[in-house]
Formats: structure tokens, sequence, C-alpha cells
């Protein structure tokens, strides 16, 4: 199945309650996918086919605080469009699971795959996966839901996957059987909109409460991701367990950080190519920001090379890239750094282009020592 | 104050509870009830914005002097003319 | 279960005093008789606006039922989704469906709420939505809405407000909805029945309310009821229900008062009053003539 279609399949083993969604190229199959399945009744469910992007997210959370379990999926402008609701959803602590198909923001208007849709809400306080191929899509939803309705989480989960290249692309999903999610995932109670328990929910907060609340749900979310072991460790399929990075080939000097499905042609490129120098830094969380884990895998590490398929304009480094270099930094280890820009408005990395890319990788962090240095992959065609 | 302090969480649990505030301090003028005007038709209770209006035991109409703000409209209403907005001491 | 008298309704308030509404307020009277009249189970649901920032200063709330506020612009988008969830949930056993009750300003449903509103209604999702109107955005200091009265001065209209007000009974009469009205505080049996009626009814159901406001019309405090009353009296505020596209207006001025008399009490209107002003002063009366000769002919185009 492609990875829209693992992501309904998920969505619909996991006994969900509420969809409510709104179309967008390229995540449009969840939604038709998912309005199939409660229309012929194979998920019990209420779909609400709701007029934006805005009321989706507003209705989830509508939803979400009557105990309901919730989700919803979008893309690009439907995702920028919800911005100012997601900071809500994190605030009012409401354990909603998004899948987002990565596409680029216009102007100018681009239907095609990048991250710079998530990258631009990296601060809303949601946990942020990341998967590569439509395997990681399937069991990386079951097991967001289990990490939002933790009872010392309850945060909104969004699982990424990459436009057209993850969404579109089909391959064989080992899924698992209706009963068995369905006993990964049990329902907790948790404070919800009920006549015999009127509480007050999304009140006003003064500047002597506001600062409190916000610093608690920095605590929350790291917390969230010191979770990620504990529920991935029940996930039935011990294959498919969510990871907050995964290391290929251990023994490489230059450590590649990705994310998403180029993750995959990069691997690629150093299983097949001798490329024995340079090993392979999958990043599946990225936020909470697992920074222990990448210094541990950085440990051996002489260069890195961090790939990022969106860019921010204005900052010192694009969003991967600034994470990482803050990481080292914080860790007081200094790496030469290569920010490599790609994908943008899904211009692919093809194999050669990331050879290319590898090629050059060694002399670019050569020359700039240990300052950061920066490559545009794809641009005019080439490596820039 | 929320009844669970350990999730700090914008949700206040106690319903209610603005019923803690005292906002006495916010009038200018009090009303006072005239017994031998007042019929307890209610008509008061009904106009009240906060609710400061209700009826005690004895089905007799009572101003709750810690919440009312002294707005007049009680006085204004009265069909009976049986409340007076009286000044404040100081 | 009609209301007769005012002690069919004195028990339990949904809203608790204490809170940091203005001395006089009209929507904390339409509210609080909304509430009473309102019958149990149900979640009250508001976007962003006056009520909401009155009624909840953390640690504390005013509202003794339960109650939710997300955002300015999708009170009924998060209204939706709690009807839906509900009903899926009580069907699994894991809670119960209750009465939907949205109540918001004129801000937060004739402007930047609308879009929501329309999407629920068209939906058809079973709820109340219930807008007091004071005729302006009130919470951020006084300034226009599209529920401003045309000659009203606010912030942004410092010269009087030229455009008329808009018919939002209108506008959700034409989605479908199967009951619009318009009610006042003063009229308190006449709200209380609509709002028993419109929960009655299956399906998205509207109530609006004019809720005079002492701060932003600058009238004085004791004067809200008086003024909601002379807003009727002087046809300004026309009390009517549409049921099911059929127009009944509840209450027939015949003899209406000079709109003069309603506009003398508020300096809002001080603006219009004035002789130089005289052409705005009879844009208004027209207004207010042409709406009320249209509520006729449709009464008696689409009669009950």
């Amino acid at each position: 199945m492609t990875g829209n279609e693992a992501v309904a399949y998920a969505v619909k083993q996991a006994d969900v309650d509420f969809i409510s969604a709104y179309p967008i190229t390229p995540q449009t199959i969840i939604v038709e996918r998912l309005s199939e399945y409660v229309s012929s009744g194979e998920v019990d469910a209420e779909f609400v086919p709701v007029e934006s992007e805005h009321s989706a997210l507003s209705a989830c959370i509508g939803a979400s605080l009557t105990g309901a379990r919730v989700f919803t999926s979008t893309s690009s402008q439907g995702l920028a469009l919800m911005h100012e609701v997601m900071y809500i959803a994190s605030g009012l602590r409401c354990p909603i699971v998004m899948a987002v198909a990565n596409r680029a923001l216009s102007a100018p208007l681009n239907i095609h795959g990048d991250h710079s849709d998530i990258m631009g809400s990296r601060d809303s306080g949601w946990v942020l996966i990341f998967a590569e191929n439509p395997q990681e899509v399937y069991d990386y939803i079951i097991q967001a839901f289990r990490l939002a309705e933790h009872p010392e989480v309850l945060l909104p989960v969004a699982v990424n996957l990459d436009g057209f290249t993850v969404s579109h692309s089909s391959e064989p999903v080992a899924v698992l059987e209706d009963a068995v999610v369905r006993s990964y995932l049990p329902r907790n109670p948790r404070p919800r909109l009920e006549y015999e328990e009127p509480s007050s929910f999304g009140v006003f907060a003064l500047p002597s409460h506001y600062f409190e609340f916000k610093v608690e749900q920095e605590r929350v979310l790291r917390r969230a991701g010191e979770l990620v072991e504990e529920i991935s460790r029940a996930y039935p399929n011990s294959h498919g367990r969510l990871v907050k990075l995964s290391k290929f080939n251990e023994d490489g000097r230059i450590a590649v950080i990705c994310m998403g499905g180029t993750t995959g042609t990069v691997r690629h490129a150093l299983k097949h190519h001798g490329l024995e120098d340079f090993s392979l830094i999958s990043l599946k969380l990225f936020s909470p920001f697992p920074g222990k884990e990448l210094l541990e895998a950085l440990s051996e590490a002489e260069g890195v090379v961090v790939m990022d398929r969106a860019t921010s304009p204005g900052a010192a480094l694009p969003p991967l890239a600034s994470n990482v270099a803050a990481t080292l930094y914080e860790g007081g280890v200094s790496l030469p750094l290569l920010s490599v820009v790609y994908g943008l408005g899904g211009r692919e990395p093809t194999l050669k282009m990331v050879l290319e890319m590898l090629d050059k990788a060694e002399e670019r962090l050569r020359a700039r020592g240990r300052a950061v240095s920066r490559m545009y992959l794809g641009y005019g065609g080439g490596v820039a | 104050m929320s009844r669970r302090p350990e999730l700090l969480i914008p949700i206040v649990f106690e319903a209610g509870n603005t019923a803690l505030r005292k906002v006495a301090n916010w009038r200018s003028n009090r009303p006072v009830i005239e017994r031998r005007l007042c019929t307890n038709c209610l008509i008061c209770w009904i106009y009240c914005p906060e609710p400061a209006i209700y009826m005690d035991n004895e089905g007799n109409v009572q101003i709750d002097y810690d919440h009312c703000k002294g707005c007049g409209i009680c006085a204004e209403e009265c069909p009976r003319k049986a409340i007076k907005m009286v000044m404040e001491n100081v | 279960m009609q209301v007769s008298k005012l002690l069919d309704l004195y028990g339990r308030e949904g809203l608790s005093p204490g809170h940091s509404a203005c001395q006089g307020c009209g929507a904390t009277i339409a509210v609080r008789q909304v509430l009473l009249a309102a019958e149990p189970p149900y979640i009250v649901v508001s976007p962003t606006g006056c009520l909401e920032v009155i009624s909840t200063p953390y640690p504390y709330t005013a509202w003794r039922v339960p109650w939710v506020h997300v955002a300015f612009e999708n009170a009924a988008a998060v209204a939706s989704g709690i009807e839906a969830a509900l009903r899926v949930l009580e069907r699994k056993g894991l809670g119960r469906r209750h009465k939907i009750i949205v109540i918001g300003g004129d801000g937060g449903t004739f402007d930047i709420g609308l879009q929501a509103i329309s999407g629920a209604f068209e939906r058809g999702h079973d709820l109340l939505y219930v807008c007091y109107d004071n005729e302006a955005y009130m919470n951020t200091g006084i300034q226009r809405s599209a529920a401003t009265p045309i000659g009203s001065v606010t912030t942004t209209t410092p010269a009087g407000k030229r455009e008329r007000k808009k018919d939002i009974v209108s506008i959700l009469v034409s989605h479908g909805s199967p009951y619009v009205a318009t009610a006042s505080p003063h009229l308190w049996k006449d709200l209380a029945n609509k709002v028993r009626k419109a929960q009655s009814i299956e399906g998205p159901t509207f109530l609006h309310i004019v809720a005079p406001c002492p701060r932003g019309w600058y009238y004085d405090s004791s004067l809200t009821i008086k003024i909601a009353k002379l807003a009727v009296e002087t046809r300004v505020f026309p009390i009517y229900e549409v049921e099911n596209g059929k127009y009944r207006i509840n209450y027939l001025i015949s003899r209406p008062r000079p709109v003069e008399e309603y506009l003398r009490l508020q300096s809002r209107f001080a603006y219009l009053l004035r002789p130089e002003n005289a052409a705005l002063l009879e844009e208004f009366k027209r207004w207010v003539e042409e709406r009320w000769n249209q509520l006729l002919k449709l009464a008696a185009a689409f009669p009950p």
C-alpha cells in the first residue's frame, strides 16, 4: 500500500472515534479512504467533512475534549491555515494524531513534497515524528495514538510523510491484526466535557499564570520523548518500533543526518557504493529533539552532514541543521558541519545527486574547518 | 484554586468558583429592598447580570452584597419601586 | 416544557457571580437567562470575546456547567466536533450525548466566525447557537463589527458607521436552519421559551439576542433592560422567529415609539442626532422602516 493508504489503514485499526479533515494534495487519499471506511462501517467513527483545515483541527479539539480518539490529516497550506489552532491543541493537552503529507508552501504554489510546512509549526508544542516509508508510516501512526494518549503526555502528535514520494509510493506493508492493534491501544480516562463533571477548558490566563503553563508544556514534551521507549517496547511488531533515531554503518567518520523518504536513498548509496567513510543517522523524532541520543550517535564522528528539506530564510541555519548545531554546542562538541538544503518543491534528490553530494561532502567539510559550510543539492540542476 | 494543582493545564475543575471573589468593592451604590413594598415577584432576579439576587428559605428576595456590583438595574426595573439605590459608606 | 412564570425558571444557575463583567452588562443577563431555560445535560462552547474573558480568569471560572473555549473564529467548528464525537461515544458506550449550546458575541458570529457557522449549519449538526449582540467588538475596546448599526460611533468608525447591520437571521435561514429567532433579555419569557423550543428541534438552531452594553453604547448601567425594551418598541430590533422558513413576528409593534427615544439614551448615537448629520439619521430610520416592512411581507408570504 501507499503511505496514504497505510495511514488510513492504521487509523481504521486504531478504533478511532472521530475524523475531521479537509482534502489537500497530496493527502487527499487519506481523507477519501477514511471516508469510505466510515461509510462502509469498517470503522465505527464519525467523519465530519469540515469546510476548512482551521475548522478541521478545531473540530478535533472539541471532539478530543469529550474523551474521543481523534484523527486528522493535512499538508502545506492547510497546515499553515490551522497554525493558530495547533498551539491551542497542545496548550489544551488534546491527544490528537495528525498525519502530515509534507508539501511545499506557497508562494509560488507548489503541490510537491518538502518539509517546509511542518517546519513552520515546529514551535507549536506537538510531538513530531518522521516516517521513511509506508511501513514506518503504518507503525508510527499506531504508536502515535499510544504516545499521545499516555496519561503523562496528553499531547497532539504529528506523523510526517514526504508528499508524493512516501504518500503515493506503493510498498508491501506488514500489518497487524485488528484485535492486536486494539489491545495495544487501551482507553485511558482523562479530563473531559461532561455535565456531571463540569469543568472549564481553555480559560484566560493573565501574566501571573501564563509563563508557568508554557514551561510546563516544555517539560511534558520532553517527558513524551522519554516515554517513546516505553510505548514502543510494547508494540507488537518488534521490527516496527518507534525509535528516536537509527544509525547505519556505525564505523563511518562522517555522519549524514536525514529525515523522511530521502533517508532511504542515502542508505542505498552508502550500502551499494562502498562509501564506508560515511554513516547515516536516520532521525525519526524531530520534536522533542533527541539531543542526548544524537550526541551519542555522533561521539565517533569527525564531521557531520545535515540534510534539510526546508529552508529557514533569515535564520542562521535551516531547521534541522539549526537543531543539530545547537545540540553540538550544548554538548560542548565542535564538529565541521555541512548544511545541505535539498528537494524543495518536490525536486527529488536522485541517487546520482546524493552520490555527488557525498563526493563533495568531505572536501567541503575540510575547506571550512570548524565552521559551517553549505550546499544546495539540486539547485539549478546540480550541486551548488 | 484548581482542584488538581498537580495538573498544570489551562482547565479549571472547580465549577463556578468565581463566587469566591468578592466583587463588592466595585460598587458606589447598593440596592436596598423595602420589605413592605416587595412582593417577591422575582423581576429583579431575572434581570440581575451577576446574579447577586436570590430567594431565601422563606421565599423572600434578598441581595447578595458580596457579589452585587451596584449597576442599579434592579432598582430601575422593580415594578413596585421597592428597591432604592443608596450610596455606600466610604 | 413551556415557561409561564419566573418561578418556573428559578433554580440552578449556569453562571456564578463574581465574574468580571461590567456593571449592568446586557450579555450576562442574556446568558444567565439562556442557561436557566436550557435543559440539561448540555455543554457550552464560547469563542473569544467579552463573555469568555470575563468568565474565566484562571484559576477561577464562573461556569457551573461544562464549558470550552478554543479560539475566536471556530466556536461552531469546535461545537460540531463535540456534537459528532458524543454521538459516536454514546454508540460505543464511552460517553453520552449532550445538548450543545454555543454562546458567542457578534464579533465571533457575524464576522470572523461566519465561515465556521456556515459550515456547521450546512452540515446540519444538532446544536443551538446563541449570539449575544452588543453591536461591536466590545472586548477589544469597542470597534465596529458587521453587527454595528448604521450611524453608530465606535473607535474604528469615529464619524459613525456608514454601512447597515448585517442580517444574520436571513443568512442562517437560507442555510436551511429549522429554527432561527431573535430575542431580548427584557422579554424573559419569550427568550426562555425560544431556548427550549430551539433545543427541542433537531438540527442547527440560532438565537440572536440584543445585549445592550453600558460601556460601548455609553449609557448609565441601570438602563440596560430599558434600552433593550426601547430597541424592540422602536422596531430597531424586531422580535420574530423563522421556523422551517415560515416567519412569525412575535411582537407586532403597531405603534412604534420614535427612534429618537432609543437613540437619545446612548452617547454612541450622539453624533447621529446632531443636526448636521440629519441625512445619516434619515438613513438609519429608512433602514428600520425597510427592514420592518420586509419582515411584514415575509410574514405574510410565508406564514407558519
